[in-house]
C-alpha cells in the first residue's frame, strides 16, 4: 500500500494535521486509528469548556471532535478504524540527507479484516496522545487491591461505558483530569470525600477548582498526599499525611479515610513506544521528540504534534499546533527535502501553579470559570444596591460575576443510556441553568433510557427541571 | 462426599509442579486452593531466579533440589513452553576483605555440584556489566544462574497436569483436615463438599503450619519474611543483563539486580519479619532501602522509570518437627521441611518452602513422588502427555508470523494492552483455556496484559469487558483477583 502522508492517531491532533495538509495540496492521505471511532480521548471528554479559541463557542469534547469529523467527511481523506500501527521507520536522518521523499517512510500496522499493512508514505504525522502516570510511577505503598484508578480509566468507565467505579472516592493528585472526575462522580451519585494534592499548588486549572470542587463543597488539601492503600481485595481506606518542604510526611498528621476508590490524577506522559522505535531520543524535557520549526522530527519525513510531542492542557492548542504539523508535512511533500535547519524550541504553556488566594472572599468575590484563564473577578456593592465590578479581563468576567452575585448559572454534561446499545450517548444542558437546579436536572437525565438514534444536537429532553433550557444529545449514537 | 487418591492443598509453583509430576501415574489427583486462581500465593511475588545452588549449605535437601531443579528446568522450560533464559548469575564483592567469602561460596558451590563456577575480577566483571557500579572489586560468577516467569511456571504445571487427569477446586478454603480410622483423611472445606483422601500433600504456603497442626501433636510454626520489590521500565531491561547478587556487607544482606525474563529490570527483596500472613503491603521504608542498596551494584541511572513495587511473603520455617524420610539427611529451620509427617502416616509436608522454592519445584515435585511411592504403587499412565504450549503471543512474533496469526483469528490484530502489545485474542484463549482465567489478574498472568508501564490504565476497562462478554456475567461481577475485588457497580446500583 501507499499513500503521500499517513496519520497515526485520529484524535484532534490527527485530524488537524491531515486536514491542514489536505488544504494545502496534499491528496492522497490516510489516518490510522486503533479505537473504534476517530475523536481521541476527547470521547470521554464529555465536559464543556473546548473550542473557546478555535470555534469562538463553548463545546463538549464529543462536540469538538465530532466538528473535526464533520471536516473530515468532506474531504478525500482515508482513515482507517481498529487499525493499531506497531511500527513506523524513517529512512533518512537529519544529518544523512534523503534523496528521494518517495522512499521516506514505512508504516506497520494491523487490522482484522486486513491483517498486516505495509504503507509506503512520502511523509507521516505521530499523533499518537498521551498516557497517565501511575500509582507504581508515585511509589504509593500500601496493599493492591482494586479501586485505585488513574482518572482517565475512571472518566473512560464513566462516560463510555455508563458504568460507576465506587461510591466513596478520595482523588490524589488535583491535575485537572482528577477536577473533573471530582464532579463527574459527584453527579453520577457518588460521595467524593477530599482531594490531595502534595504540591503547595495545583496544576489543574483555577476554573476547575471552582466549579468542580468549590461548587460540591469538595475539600483540597495542598501539601497532602496518601502514604498508605488499605484493603486486601477492593479498597476500604487511605491514609493520607501532611508533608513537608522535602514532601516527606510530617509524623503525627496522618488521617485515615473510608474510600471505596482512589482517583490517581498526578501527570500525563507522551505516548512515545514507537518514536523510540523509530529511532527518536526522547526530550527529557518534554517526553517528546525533538522538532524542527515544521514540526519535523530528526527522522526525515516523520512529524509530530499533540500530545505526543509535549503534554498540552487544552485541546484549542493542540489544534493550532498540528495546524502547523500538517502544513509541515506537505511543505515537505509538494516542495521536496530541505535543510532540517535546526531544533524548534517548544513554547511550552507555562506549568500552571494554582491557587485559591487566601483571603479569598466568597460573599464578595469569584473566579471567573468562562474561559481558562480563571480571573479573579471582585464585585462589591455599591451604596446604590449595584456592583462595582473590578478584576476582570473581559466582559464574560463582567457577566460571570454579576450572575454569580445574583442567580450562579451551570452548564451541566452528562450521559444518558440507549435501549439495546452497551454505550450510552453524551449530552448537555443546552444552556446554563440555575445552579440550584443541578441536581435536579441530573435526576431527569438519569432517569431518561431512549430508544432511538440520535444525532448530535438532537432534543433529548425539553425544558429540564422546569429551567426553560433544553437537554441535548453531543454526541451520536453510531458513534463517532 | 467427593473420593480422591491424592489431595494436594495449595495450587503454588509446589502444589501444581507436583500434581503435574504426579499425573504421570494412574491416580486420582484433587488440587484445592482458597483463591480464585493457581498462583495467588507466595509463587506470585518473588525473584524469578532459577538458582544455580551455591547458596544452600551443603548437605542440605535444598541444596540437593536446588541444583537438581536448576537443571530439569532446561528442559521443562522447553516441554512446558515457560520463559526461561539462562542468563547467568554474579555475586559481587566489593572489598579485597571480603574475598575469602567469595572464595567460600564458591568452595560451597562446587561441594553442592553447581558447574561452571568462576571468580572474575573487576576487570572481566566490567567487560560483563559496563553499568555495574565502581564499587565492585570482584564477583562469582555462576552461568548456570537463570531467570524464568514463575506465573506461567506455575500455570504451566497446573494446565499439563489437568490435560492429564488432574482436578482443580478453586476458590475452597481447607478449614479442617483429620485422620480417619484406619488411614486416609477427610478434608473440610468452605465449599461445604468434605474429600476424602489416602493421601494429603500439604503445599500451602505460608499456611502449611496451620495445615500441618491439624494432623499432628508436633506442631510447627511458619513465621512470614516479607520481601518488597521495584520493578522499573522496559526501557532500562538492557540495564544488567546477568542477575547481581551481593555478599553481605556491613548493611546487611544484600539486595539483588536483576534482569527479568520479560524484559524489565528488577530490585529487591528486602527482609522483614512479620505477623501478618496475609501482610503483601509495600512500605515507604522497604523502597527507599531498595533504592539505597541497589547502587551498590549498579550505577545510578536506572531508576528514573519504576512501573510498580510489590512484595511476597517467604515461609520461614520457626519451628520445625521430625519426619519420617529423614534419617541422613539435615532437618530443622534453616532447610525445607518435606516428607512424611510421622504421627500422621500418608500426610505429607512441602513446608517451610522460601527461597530458592521456585528454583526447587520440578526436583521437589520429583522428591515428594519417591515419597508417595513409597506409600502407594504408582503405575505409569501410557498416554501421559508431558507437552503444554503456551498462548501464541504477537508480542516478539516476526511480520510472516503476526501475519499468519491474524488470518487463524482476527482478533489477533485488536490490540487491548498496549504497552505489553497483547490482543483480544490471547485474552480470549486465556478465557477458554483448560485453566480458564476468570479474572484480570489470572489475565495478566497468563497475556501480561496490565503488565506494562501504564499498568492497566489503558485495557483494564476493555479486559473487563471481554471478561464479562466471554463469561456472560454482568461487568460489576467481573473482579481483580479474589471475591469482593470488583471494579465497576451494576448499573442498578443506584
Ligand atoms: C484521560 C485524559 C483526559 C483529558 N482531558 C482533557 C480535557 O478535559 N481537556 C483538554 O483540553 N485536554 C484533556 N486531555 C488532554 C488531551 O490529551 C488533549 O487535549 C488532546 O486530546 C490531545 O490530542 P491528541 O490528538 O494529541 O491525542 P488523543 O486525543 O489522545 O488522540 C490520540 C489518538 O491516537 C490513537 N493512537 C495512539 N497510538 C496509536 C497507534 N499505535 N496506532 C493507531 N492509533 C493510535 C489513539 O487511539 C487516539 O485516538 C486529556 C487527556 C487524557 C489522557
Ligand atoms: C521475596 C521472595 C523472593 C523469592 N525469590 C525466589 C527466587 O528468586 N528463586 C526461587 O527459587 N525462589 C524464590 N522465592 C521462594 C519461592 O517464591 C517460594 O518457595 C515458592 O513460590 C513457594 O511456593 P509454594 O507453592 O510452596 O507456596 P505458595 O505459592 O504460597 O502457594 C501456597 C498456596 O496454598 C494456598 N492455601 C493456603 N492455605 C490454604 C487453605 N487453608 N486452603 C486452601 N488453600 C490454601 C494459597 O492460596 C496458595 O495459593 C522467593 C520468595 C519470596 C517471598
Amino acid at each position: 500500500m501507499k499513500a503521500q502522508l499517513v496519520v497515526i492517531g485520529g484524535g484532534p491532533a490527527g485530524m488537524a494535521a491531515a486536514l491542514k495538509a489536505y488544504e494545502n495540496g496534499v491528496k492522497d492521505i490516510l489516518i490510522l486509528e486503533r479505537d473504534n471511532t476517530l475523536g481521541g480521548i476527547l470521547n470521554q471528554c464529555i465536559h464543556n469548556g473546548f473550542g473557546l479559541h478555535t470555534f469562538k463557542e463553548e463545546l463538549t469534547g464529543p462536540e469538538y471532535a465530532l466538528r473535526y469529523v464533520h471536516m473530515l467527511k468532506d474531504t478525500d481523506i482515508k482513515y482507517m478504524l481498529n487499525t493499531m500501527v506497531i511500527d513506523v521507520t524513517g529512512r533518512g536522518d537529519k544529518d544523512n540527507e534523503l534523496k528521494d521523499i518517495k522512499d521516506a517512510c514505512v508504516v506497520t500496522a494491523m487490522n482484522g479484516e486486513m491483517g498486516l499493512l505495509k504503507i509506503e508514505a512520502e511523509a507521516v504525522v505521530l499523533a499518537m496522545g498521551c498516557r497517565e502516570k501511575t500509582r507504581g510511577a508515585l511509589n504509593i505503598p500500601g496493599f493492591r487491591p482494586s479501586g485505585v484508578f488513574t482518572a482517565g480509566c475512571a472518566q473512560r468507565y464513566s462516560n463510555i461505558e455508563g458504568l460507576m467505579c465506587g461510591k466513596k472516592v478520595v482523588i490524589v493528585g488535583s491535575g485537572d483530569i482528577g477536577l473533573i472526575m471530582a464532579r463527574r462522580m459527584v453527579l453520577e451519585g457518588a460521595k467524593v470525600i477530599c482531594v490531595a494534592e502534595i504540591m503547595p499548588y495545583s496544576g489543574g486549572l483555577r476554573r476547575n477548582i471552582m466549579q468542580c470542587l468549590d461548587d460540591y463543597d469538595i475539600p483540597l488539601y495542598f501539601r497532602h498526599t496518601v502514604t498508605k492503600i488499605e484493603g486486601k481485595d477492593r479498597l476500604t481506606g487511605v491514609v493520607i499525611c501532611e508533608v513537608g518542604d522535602d514532601f516527606a510526611p510530617i509524623p503525627g498528621t496522618k488521617k485515615h479515610y473510608d474510600c471505596d476508590t482512589l482517583l490517581l490524577s498526578c501527570g500525563l506522559i507522551p505516548e512515545n513506544e514507537l518514536s523510540v522505535a523509530a529511532g527518536m531520543e526522547l526530550d527529557p524535557k518534554t517526553g517528546g521528540p525533538f522538532v524542527n520549526k515544521d514540526f519535523e522530527t530528526p527522522k526525515r519525513g516523520i512529524f509530530a504534534c499533540g500530545n505526543v510531542l509535549h503534554v498540552h492542557d487544552l485541546v484549542d492548542n493542540v489544534s493550532k499546533e498540528s495546524v502547523l504539523a500538517g502544513e509541515g508535512a506537505a511543505k515537505l511533500i509538494l516542495e521536496g527535502v530541505k535543510d532540517w535547519g535546526e531544533v524548534q524550541e517548544l513554547k511550552l504553556p507555562a506549568k500552571s501553579q494554582n491557587t485559591i488566594p487566601k483571603d479569598f472572599d466568597k460573599t464578595r468575590q469569584v473566579i471567573c470559570i468562562r474561559c481558562p484563564r480563571g480571573c479573579l473577578v471582585t464585585a462589591d456593592k455599591k451604596e446604590d444596591g449595584t456592583l462595582d465590578i473590578t478584576g476582570n479581563s473581559c466582559p464574560m468576567g463582567f457577566e460571570f460575576a454579576t450572575n454569580e452575585m445574583t442567580a450562579p448559572k451551570r452548564t451541566v454534561t452528562s450521559f444518558v443510556s440507549i435501549k439495546g446499545k452497551k454505550n450510552p450517548v453524551p449530552v448537555k444542558t443546552k444552556g446554563e441553568i440555575p445552579k440550584s437546579s443541578v441536581f435536579e436536572c441530573m435526576k431527569t437525565i438519569k432517569a431518561v433510557e431512549l430508544d432511538r438514534e440520535v444525532k448530535v444536537g438532537d432534543v433529548i429532553i425539553e425544558n429540564v427541571a422546569g429551567t426553560g433550557i433544553d437537554v441535548v444529545a453531543t454526541g451520536e449514537t453510531d458513534g463517532i | 462426599m467427593i473420593k480422591t487418591d491424592v489431595a494436594i492443598i495449595g495450587a503454588g509453583v509446589n502444589g501444581c509442579a507436583i500434581a503435574r509430576e504426579l499425573s504421570r501415574y494412574k491416580l486420582d489427583i484433587t488440587v484445592i486452593d482458597r483463591c480464585s486462581d493457581v498462583c495467588e500465593g507466595t509463587s506470585k511475588a518473588n525473584s524469578g531466579i532459577i538458582h544455580s545452588g551455591y547458596d544452600a549449605k551443603s548437605g542440605t535437601l535444598m541444596a540437593k533440589l536446588n541444583v537438581r531443579g536448576n537443571l530439569l528446568m532446561h528442559t521443562l522450560s522447553k516441554e512446558l513452553d515457560i520463559p526461561f533464559k539462562k542468563n547467568g548469575s554474579l555475586v559481587l564483592c566489593f572489598s579485597q576483605e571480603d574475598m575469602g567469602k567469595l572464595e567460600e561460596l564458591k568452595e560451597r558451590g562446587e561441594k553442592n555440584k553447581v558447574p561452571g563456577l568462576k571468580i572474575l575480577s573487576r576487570d572481566e566483571v566490567l567487560k560483563k556489566e559496563p553499568n555495574i557500579s565502581d564499587n565492585v572489586y570482584a564477583a562469582l560468577w555462576a552461568p548456570t544462574g537463570s531467570i524464568a516467569c514463575p506465573f506461567i511456571m506455575t500455570v504451566a504445571f497446573a494446565e499439563n497436569a489437568i490435560k492429564n487427569g488432574a482436578k482443580f477446586m478453586m476458590s475452597t478454603l481447607v478449614t479442617d483436615v483429620s485422620g480417619k480410622e484406619n488411614d486416609g483423611y477427610v478434608i473440610k472445606t468452605s465449599k461445604g463438599e468434605e474429600i476424602e483422601a489416602d493421601i494429603v500433600i500439604n503445599a500451602a504456603g505460608v499456611y502449611a503450619d496451620a495445615i500441618h497442626n491439624m494432623v499432628s501433636k508436633n506442631k510447627i510454626k511458619i513465621t512470614p519474611r516479607k520481601g518488597e520489590y521495584i520493578l522499573y521500565d522496559k526501557n532500562v531491561g538492557n540495564y544488567v543483563t546477568s542477575t547481581l547478587f551481593q555478599l553481605p556487607t556491613a548493611l546487611g544482606k544484600g539486595t539483588l539486580v536483576t534482569p527479568t525474563v520479560h524484559g524489565n529490570l528488577m530490585t529487591g527483596p528486602t527482609a522483614e519479619d512479620i505477623r501478618d500472613k496475609e501482610g503483601t503491603d509495600t512500605t515507604a521504608a522497604g523502597t527507599a532501602l531498595l533504592k539505597k542498596k541497589a547502587v551498590l551494584s549498579v550505577k545510578e541511572g536506572y531508576g528514573r522509570n519504576p512501573i510498580t513495587e510489590f512484595a511476597g511473603l517467604r515461609a520461614t520455617l520457626t519451628e520445625a518437627c521430625e519426619l519420617n524420610n529423614f534419617e541422613d539427611e539435615y532437618l530443622g529451620c534453616g532447610d525445607f521441611m518435606i516428607g512424611e509427617v510421622k504421627d500422621a502416616p500418608g500426610f505429607i509436608d512441602v513446608a517451610g518452602m522460601g527461597s530458592p522454592g521456585l528454583s526447587c519445584a520440578p526436583a521437589t515435585a520429583e522428591y515428594v513422588r519417591e515419597l508417595v511411592g513409597k506409600i502407594k504403587e504408582l503405575k505409569e499412565k501410557e498416554d501421559f502427555n508431558p507437552v503444554r504450549k503456551g498462548i501464541k503471543a504477537v508480542n516478539g512474533a516476526t511480520e510472516e508470523e503476526i501475519e499468519a496469526l491474524i488470518k487463524e483469528d482476527p482478533r489477533y490484530a485488536n490490540i487491548i494492552c498496549r504497552c505489553e502489545r497483547v490482543s483480544e485474542a490471547e485474552i480470549v484463549q486465556a478465557i477458554h483455556s483448560i485453566l480458564p482465567a476468570t479474572t484480570l489478574d489470572a489475565i495478566k498472568r497468563r497475556t501480561r496484559a496490565g503488565m506494562g508501564r501504564c499498568q492497566s490504565g489503558f485495557c483494564n476497562p476493555r479486559v473487563v469487558e471481554i471478561l464479562a462478554r466471554e463469561l456472560g456475567v454482568d461487568e460489576s461481577e467481573i473482579n481483580k483477583a479474589q471475591d469482593g475485588s470488583y471494579y465497576v457497580l451494576s448499573k442498578d446500583a443506584n
